[in-house]
């Protein structure tokens, strides 16, 4: 007979097994997948995951990695934070929506100045829009008690009505010939997020992913708020008697994530796709979400979980044109990586068991 | 902007259309959390059910054909979660926002074909003499079968939760689950069986979106309802007549602002289309005060020790 025996203590090395594992099983039944649907698995399988690192054209595919894999970890950062505390911040698409509103509007206020000052002011603006929007759903909750998760996400709905009104009205580009969309940031110096060494994909958003992916870790490895931030999430009624303000904890942890989220969205805008325009969300604060989980919350596994999960973004490109995979397929895909992982989670807190218990 | 244009009894007539798929929804929602399980996965389910019913109503021709199919779609993408939540022990917040997340994607892929064609219709029901009546005709008896289906289900789960003692052992495992299993009830199949009736519900509401609401497929229709079918719960206190007061005010905004949009009112269509979303957020706010009527265990995975 097999049991489940629950661990005393969660085994470290299937903690960090378990994204290896899930990554394995994801590989096998996408396969399966792609096979169901006509293609041919294996090279499926390695024109996703060896062709932007190794193929013919990965000197184009390289600099991609960071530019797809900068806004997934800056965000996965700070959803880290809260997921780890029991906090649920899953409207980061819409903070990300409105970072980029608020930086890229921000800027253009001050159209066509030539100043060195723009782009840091931006930045903050950004970074302040992302945190207001997740102020929202952080107060609501330390005042009345209201849902965070059901909040924020509800959130993400008005801010992509939002993104649509100010495409077509408020920063919608004069000389534009009545086309919706905002002017083109990357043609404005002085708000071009441009690549720091040219041909590396190297924008402020990959240094700014960088700086948060250290930030986090000495925050919950040094720093007192990290330490409540973990001792809530293992062991909510200890930390309740020893003190720990919920309040801030909520505000802090959605609130930064919110910053982030902002910022990542404002790198976005004002680099790789240089303008503000209706469909200018590409789910990245959902992805997130998967890169959060597949980092298992931890600041080093989340810069390489966000790394994966931008090599499948940019594989399953490539596949879509080279093997006609639908777009959809690595949605699905990705969505997989995410239950097979919470899945094997399992035997990370228990172990199997065969045969009947010991009588104690 | 011309208000008149607006006609009181085609309003309500589609406000209760509006109001079907969140009803269905919260209320298989509300037997989940009765259960004592969360369930964040309602919208990814929804979806699959809209193009798992649409796809077979197409190739069948027959829409209720489509609602079984959606039925079954809803209840085995359901049962993925049962499997991460019940049996593998994960953290119910993130299965069901990977359930999501992989029904998003999965109902993509699924419906690439279906895109920009026409289901078959589902006829409205029609009594003679009643149906024909002025005002309450097409208010009361105009509708199709699976809008009353929806009406009739919540009285079954009000009796179900409140009379028999299926809904008594329902509400004991939501309640406290180890007195539960203390008391030999078997926690985890109750529990199996509740999440499958919630998907199957929501895939119901699913299809009822793509097949009667819309009608027509498009990547992502379900558009947040089966969020605000979780709110909705909350909102109903977890009290089966409660939701069906809610889905028809979230249908009542939902269909009044899309009529202010055809009149031209001042402002901006983005605005008005936020409204829903808004007013969810309002309405949690106001009723978020009192949890006492929360299942005790909503949330908590159970693992028998001994």
């Amino acid at each position: 007979m097999i049991r489940l025996e629950k661990r005393p203590q969660p085994s470290r090395a299937w903690s960090m097994a378990t994204p290896l594992v899930a990554v394995l099983a994801t590989m096998f039944f996408g396969g399966l997948l792609f096979a169901v649907l006509g293609k041919p698995p294996v090279e499926a399988i390695r024109t996703i995951f060896w062709e932007p690192l190794f193929g013919e054209f990965s000197f184009y595919y390289r600099p991609q990695l960071l530019v797809k894999g900068a806004p997934l970890v800056l965000i996965a950062i700070g959803l880290s934070l809260g997921f780890r505390a029991g906090i649920w911040n899953i409207g980061a698409e819409g903070q990300y929506i409105m970072g980029a509103i608020c930086g890229a509007g921000a800027g253009l206020a001050f159209y066509p100045a030539d100043s060195f000052l723009i782009f840091p002011l931006m930045v903050v603006a950004g970074a302040l829009g992302g945190w207001a929007w997740a102020m929202i759903p952080a107060v609501l909750k330390t005042r009345f008690g209201t849902n965070e998760i059901l909040v924020s996400l509800m959130l993400v709905y008005v801010a992509e009505q939002f993104l649509a009104s100010v495409s077509l009205g408020l920063l919608k580009n004069p000389e534009g010939f009545g086309f919706p969309g905002s002017r083109n940031l990357q043609s404005w110096d002085s708000a071009h997020n441009a690549e720091l060494i040219a041909g590396t994909g190297m924008h402020w958003g990959v240094v700014a992913a960088l700086i948060a992916v250290i930030f986090a870790y000495v925050l919950l490895n040094r720093h007192m708020t990290g330490y409540h931030i973990r001792l809530t999430g293992e062991a909510p009624r200890a930390a309740k008697f020893a003190g720990v303000n919920p309040t801030r904890l909520v505000l802090f942890c959605l609130g930064t994530s919110g910053a982030l989220a902002g910022l990542a969205g404002l790198f976005e805008v004002s680099g790789p796709s240089g303008q503000i325009s209706i469909d200018f969300n590409v789910g990245y604060g959902f992805t997130a979400i998967i890169v959060a989980f597949l980092g298992r919350l931890h600041p080093v596994g989340i810069l390489l979980a966000g790394g994966l999960m931008a090599l499948t973004y940019i594989g399953g490109d490539i596949a879509q044109s080279n093997l006609q995979l639908p777009a959809a397929a690595i949605q699905v895909f990705q969505g997989m990586l995410l239950f097979f992982l919470l899945a094997f989670d399992l035997l990370t807190n228990f172990r199997i068991a065969i045969g009947k218990p010991e009588v104690a | 902007m011309d208000l008149s244009a607006i006609n009181p009894v085609l309003l309500i007539a589609s406000l209760m259309v509006a109001a079907t798929p969140l009803l269905l929804a919260a209320i298989g929602e509300l037997v989940v959390e009765k259960a004592g399980v969360l369930n964040l996965g309602v919208e990814g389910m929804m979806i699959v059910g809209a193009i798992a019913g649409f796809a077979t109503a197409v190739e069948s021709g027959s829409p209720l054909l489509g609602f079984v199919a959606a039925a079954f779609a809803g209840a085995a993408l359901s049962i993925l979660f049962a499997i991460l939540t019940q049996f593998a022990q994960a953290n119910q917040v993130a299965s069901g926002l990977s359930l999501t997340l992989f029904g998003l994607g999965l109902s993509a892929l699924m419906g690439q074909t279906y895109v920009g064609i026409k289901p078959p219709r589902m006829g409205d029901i029609h009594l003679p003499v009643l149906s024909d009546l002025p005002v309450v005709g097409p208010i009361l008896f105009g509708h199709d079968i699976i809008l009353y289906f929806g009406i009739a289900l919540t009285a079954a789960v009000w009796w179900v939760l409140k009379y028999s003692r299926l809904g008594l052992v329902l509400r004991a495992v939501g309640e406290n689950h180890d007195a539960a299993h203390a008391l030999g009830y078997k926690v985890l199949k109750i529990r199996l069986l509740a999440i499958m009736f919630g998907g199957a519900c929501a895939g119901l509401g699913g299809a009822y979106i793509s097949l009667i609401r819309v009608p027509q497929w498009t990547e992502g229709m379900t558009a947040g309802i089966g969020w605000i079918a979780l709110a909705l719960v909350v909102f109903a206190s977890w009290k089966p007549w409660r939701a069906l007061l809610g889905a028809y005010l979230f249908g009542g905004v939902t269909v009044v602002q899309l009529n202010l949009q055809a009149a031209g009112v001042a402002i901006p269509v983005e605005y008005l289309a936020m409204s829903p979303y808004l007013i969810t957020i309002l309405v949690l706010v106001i009723l978020s005060a009192d949890k006492s009527s929360a299942p005790a265990s909503l949330g908590r995975n159970f693992h028998a020790s001994r």
